[in-house]
Formats: structure tokens, C-alpha cells, sequence
């Protein structure tokens, strides 16, 4: 059974999940057995920019010494053999470039969304 | 064989309309014969929380008994009987470290702990699953 995730929108508690709880939930299902698959769209394709980083959140005494790392979550779905996509005409909306994406993202149009998730069984808009 | 759907849940109790929509199609699908699987995730482990309490509301003069104020504890108690009185399949995991994380220990009897991989076990046990997310 192929699933295709959508994701949408960004930074749901990411931080103190230190983790998108989305992304890894769909590293779960894929250690499961479940070929699951991403698609960005919305604010969440921004998750699909090189080099970002969540570090340095303080609150008094207290610091986080894990903070969620997007582009390690993205990186180790697309090598577990997951298709990692965003949607191209949200990248462009922001002034997101295919050079500034992580390695191995697909770029998505909606234009071809139709055929795109008729290639799933199930789709799960999150 | 009935037919069951697998539905997963995300958002915690007394904060979107979504909660009690979710609830609406699990006692639909029950009614119309459905067994149900209720993976829930995130704040929706809280949904089966016993430790929930009913009060009084001043705003509108109404004491506890009065007010009778919602908690979800009593819904999934609720369809959980209902599944029972149709012989029908009910099943409710609550994704464990999500419980660890909030410390929803007291829960409706019945209610399992698990993971993922048992939310994959539900899909590919049922005819139909729908993810409902938090926003």
C-alpha cells in the first residue's frame, strides 16, 4: 500500500517535539513497512531549504540541547528511499530556488497533482 | 464481515470544533455498522483522560450537575459501548511516548498503548482510514 503524506503547515510544535511531528511519524510508518512518501505545501515547503537550523531557543536557566534538525529528518526519509517533494508554485510564492534545496527533494507542480496521487492508495492531508 | 475504518486523531480535548466532528463520525460509522480504529496522537491522548472533571459554570448560573459539561473520557466511553451493544469492532491506541509527554496515564479502560506501527496495522486492517490533523 503506497501512502502519500501532505504536509502542511510548518513549525507545529517543532520545537518542543524537537522533532516535526509529521516527518516522523512518517519514519515510523516507513520502519513499519509502510511506503510512505511527502509532499511539502504551504508554509512546509519551506522545511525543504538547505541549511536551516532551530538551535539557541533559551527560556531562563533552561536550553535546548536537541533541536528539532529538519534538514536531517528530510535527509534520512529521501535515503530510507522516500520521494521528498515540494510544491513548486508555493517554493516560488516565497523566492525558494531548486539550488537551495535540500538534496534530493523533488520539485512537484500542482499541475500535476492529479496524476500524482493517483499513484497512491492512500493520501493523508496532515 | 462488517466493514471498519481507521480513523487517527491528533488534536487534544476542548480546543477544536475538529474533536467533536471526529467524534460525530465514529458514532456515525458505528451506527451505520462500521467497526472503528482510533489511533490518537499528539494532544488527542487526552481524549480518553478519566481524570477529566465536569464544572459548574457561574457565567450562566449553572451548577455542575446543571452545567453537565462535556469530557471526552465519557464520548469514548460512550461508542466504545455502543460498539459493544452492535457487536461491532472499537479500538482505541494512544500513541505512547505522545502519553509519556503529557502524562495521560489514567485512561478509559480499554484504551491500549502503542505506536505508529500499530496505526500501519489499523490501515491495513481496515477498508478506509482518515487522518485528521491538528492545525
Amino acid at each position: 500500500m503506497r501512502v502519500l503524506q501532505i504536509i502542511e503547515p510548518a513549525h507545529r510544535a517543532t520545537l518542543e517535539e524537537q522533532d516535526d511531528t509529521v516527518l516522523w511519524f512518517t519514519r515510523a510508518l516507513r520502519g513499519a513497512g509502510a511506503a510512505a512518501d511527502v509532499l511539502l505545501v504551504g508554509t512546509a515547503v519551506g522545511y525543504a531549504v538547505r541549511g536551516q537550523t532551530s538551535a539557541g531557543l533559551t527560556l531562563g536557566a533552561w536550553s535546548q540541547r536537541q533541536p528539532p534538525d529538519i534538514e536531517h529528518e528530510i535527509t534520512k526519509l529521501i535515503e530510507s528511499g522516500a520521494t521528498v517533494a515540494a510544491l513548486s508554485e508555493d517554493l516560488s510564492r516565497r523566492g525558494i530556488t531548486p539550488e537551495a534545496l535540500i538534496d534530493g527533494v523533488r520539485v512537484q507542480s500542482r499541475h500535476g497533482l492529479g496524476r500524482l496521487l493517483a499513484q497512491y492508495d492512500r493520501v493523508w492531508k496532515w | 464481515m462488517p466493514k471498519t475504518l481507521a480513523v487517527l486523531m491528533m488534536d487534544a480535548p476542548y480546543e477544536q470544533t475538529r474533536t467533536t466532528t471526529a467524534f460525530r463520525l465514529l458514532d456515525a460509522a458505528l451506527r451505520n455498522g462500521y467497526g472503528v480504529r482510533v489511533f490518537a496522537y499528539e494532544g488527542a491522548v487526552s481524549l480518553p483522560l478519566t481524570l477529566q472533571k465536569a464544572h459548574p459554570n457561574a457565567i450562566h448560573g449553572r451548577n455542575a450537575e446543571e452545567e453537565a459539561h462535556p469530557t471526552p473520557h465519557v464520548w469514548v466511553s460512550a461508542l466504545m459501548h455502543l460498539a459493544q451493544t452492535k457487536g461491532l469492532m472499537f479500538d482505541w491506541v494512544n500513541c505512547g511516548l505522545c502519553v509519556d509527554e503529557r502524562g495521560v496515564t489514567d485512561v478509559v479502560p480499554g484504551v491500549r498503548r502503542g505506536s505508529p506501527a500499530d496505526f500501519w496495522k489499523m490501515v491495513a486492517e481496515s477498508d478506509n482510514a482518515v487522518v485528521i490533523p491538528t492545525r
